[in-house]
């Protein structure tokens, strides 16, 4: 088996770009259309707020960004917005200690089950 | 605008954004990594966001500061009107002194 992105950092592009950095890079015509913000999307920021506010501060805006920036291109490009956000404040829950994966897989399993026993399709992204 | 520690630049100085290799969480985007530019303001200083991104705590500040980049500068063969520029705020540890 060979993975191809692990050969090189995933972080860095062969010209030296992090995934992120699109700056001047050809992005094709821009999608100005507007849409409101959907539950979900308000949920991933009010999950957000509450973690770095500095009653709690778990971490800092600036390790989300940090966490979205190492994401391989493929992730970055697979996910969202929000989506981006949600998989980083996962990977940060872990990170700091605040919730270990198997806990986080084992509530996703519950509410999972939960749901499709209500005939909601769900649907997963992300790692 | 207020810092907490001396600023290092002052409105209208040149400078260049440094062009070094990147390690870990860069606030310098990579379009801008090597060019000139003025400052047009100091915006305040800041806890070091590069180090804040690994739970640090990113004292002392740092200084911020507005930066005018002429488009022309930027892009070979830019196609906008003369004159064009781009703002971004850039901060002290990734700005040198340009002649």
């Amino acid at each position: 088996m060979t993975d191809p992105e692990r050969k090189t950092n995933p972080r860095v592009g062969g010209d030296g770009r992090a995934v992120h950095d699109m700056g001047g890079l050809a992005g094709g015509p821009i999608d100005r259309s507007e849409h409101a913000n959907s539950l979900h999307e308000k949920r991933v920021d009010a999950l957000l707020f509450l973690l770095v506010e500095t009653k709690r501060r778990i971490f800092r805006v600036d390790a989300l960004r940090r966490t979205i920036e190492d994401y391989s291109q493929s992730e970055y490009d697979g996910l969202g917005y929000y989506d981006r956000w949600a998989q980083a404040i996962r990977n940060l829950l872990v990170e700091q200690e605040v919730l270990t994966a198997e806990e986080i897989d084992a509530r996703m399993a519950e509410v999972r089950k939960r749901l499709e026993g209500e005939g909601v399709t769900v649907v997963e992204r992300g790692t | 605008m207020s810092t907490t520690v001396p600023p290092r630049f002052a409105a209208g100085d040149p400078v260049r954004v440094g062009d070094r290799p990147v390690v870990g969480h860069c606030r310098a985007p990579r379009f801008l990594r090597g060019r000139p530019g003025t400052v047009e303001q100091i915006v305040g200083s800041f806890r070091n966001p590069e180090q804040l991104a690994y739970h640090k705590p990113g004292l002392p500040e740092k200084v911020l500061y507005r930066v005018r980049f002429d488009q022309r500068e930027l892009w070979d063969a830019y196609p906008g009107p003369p004159g064009d520029e781009i703002m971004a705020d850039i901060f002290e540890n990734w700005l040198e002194t340009r002649e």
